[in-house]
């Protein structure tokens, strides 16, 4: 099951510099953990220490905050898109 | 007023610039939020992004709605170029709070300040790994007020 997954510049770095991998996994949680064997930096990215989605790094399946579905346990089928952006906040 | 070196510059036009004050001043006391597209570090674009805190001490834009000036980027072929908030109570220099939240180190980071309403000032900066330094900022050319020096 081939979920691809959209990555911004500031991620980059993580996935030697793809602007898109693909990674397989029926939810999101299990997509980080294929992503994690390949791309240990953007699991860390991608994870609070608590092993939940960072607060502060947006999931979006098919363009909608995983906020608004099932958080880490929403479900991914083939050939949904996911995207992934750093939050943009201050004070 | 607080300083940090200054290193470069960033040059904005009178309509963009202007656009950034109304734009602070249009949901005052609340802080407002936005994102500059740019070419070659050219201004290309600008992209109002509602603040879904909607507080006059904090800032998070809208998780769909930046996503989709993100897309809008990619589609135009620009890349982000600037983030900008506005402060409406403190000077136009990033807060803790923006500096432990600047995840984005290749865009300049702008703040409006409304501190004195008749007379708003926007400063520019880099926040990389947790250091602040100041780009000057240009307007049509010339350097824009920075407020009292």
């Amino acid at each position: 099951m081939a979920i691809q997954v959209r990555v911004p510049t500031v991620l980059r770095k993580h996935t030697d510099g793809e602007k898109a991998v693909s990674g397989e996994g029926g939810t999101v949680r299990e997509l980080v953990d294929d992503l994690a064997s390949r791309y240990p930096g953007l699991r860390d990215a991608l994870l609070g220490q608590d092993g939940q989605l960072n607060r502060y790094v947006q999931t979006y399946v098919n363009d909608e905050d995983v906020r608004f579905l099932g958080g880490i346990e929403t479900p991914l089928a083939d050939g949904d898109q996911v995207s992934i952006l750093p939050a943009v906040a201050g004070g | 007023m607080t300083r940090a070196q200054i290193v470069g510059d960033i040059a904005l036009d009178r309509a963009t610039y202007d656009a950034m004050v109304e734009h602070a001043r249009s949901d005052f006391p609340y802080e407002v939020c936005g994102l500059l597209a740019g070419r070659d570090g050219e201004l290309r674009g600008h992209y109002p992004i509602p603040n879904a805190a909607r507080s006059m001490t904090y800032y998070t834009m809208d998780s769909r709605e930046l996503l989709a000036a993100m897309r809008d980027m990619d589609d135009r072929d620009t890349e982000l170029l600037a983030i900008y908030h506005s402060h409406t109570h403190t000077e136009a220099f990033p807060s803790p709070t923006d500096v432990e939240l600047a995840f984005y180190p290749e865009a300049v980071y702008l703040i409006v300040s409304l501190q004195e309403p008749g007379a708003p000032v926007i400063r520019g900066f880099d926040i990389v790994d947790g250091r602040v330094t100041e780009r000057r900022v240009l307007v049509d050319g010339e350097e824009a007020p920075g407020g009292v020096r």
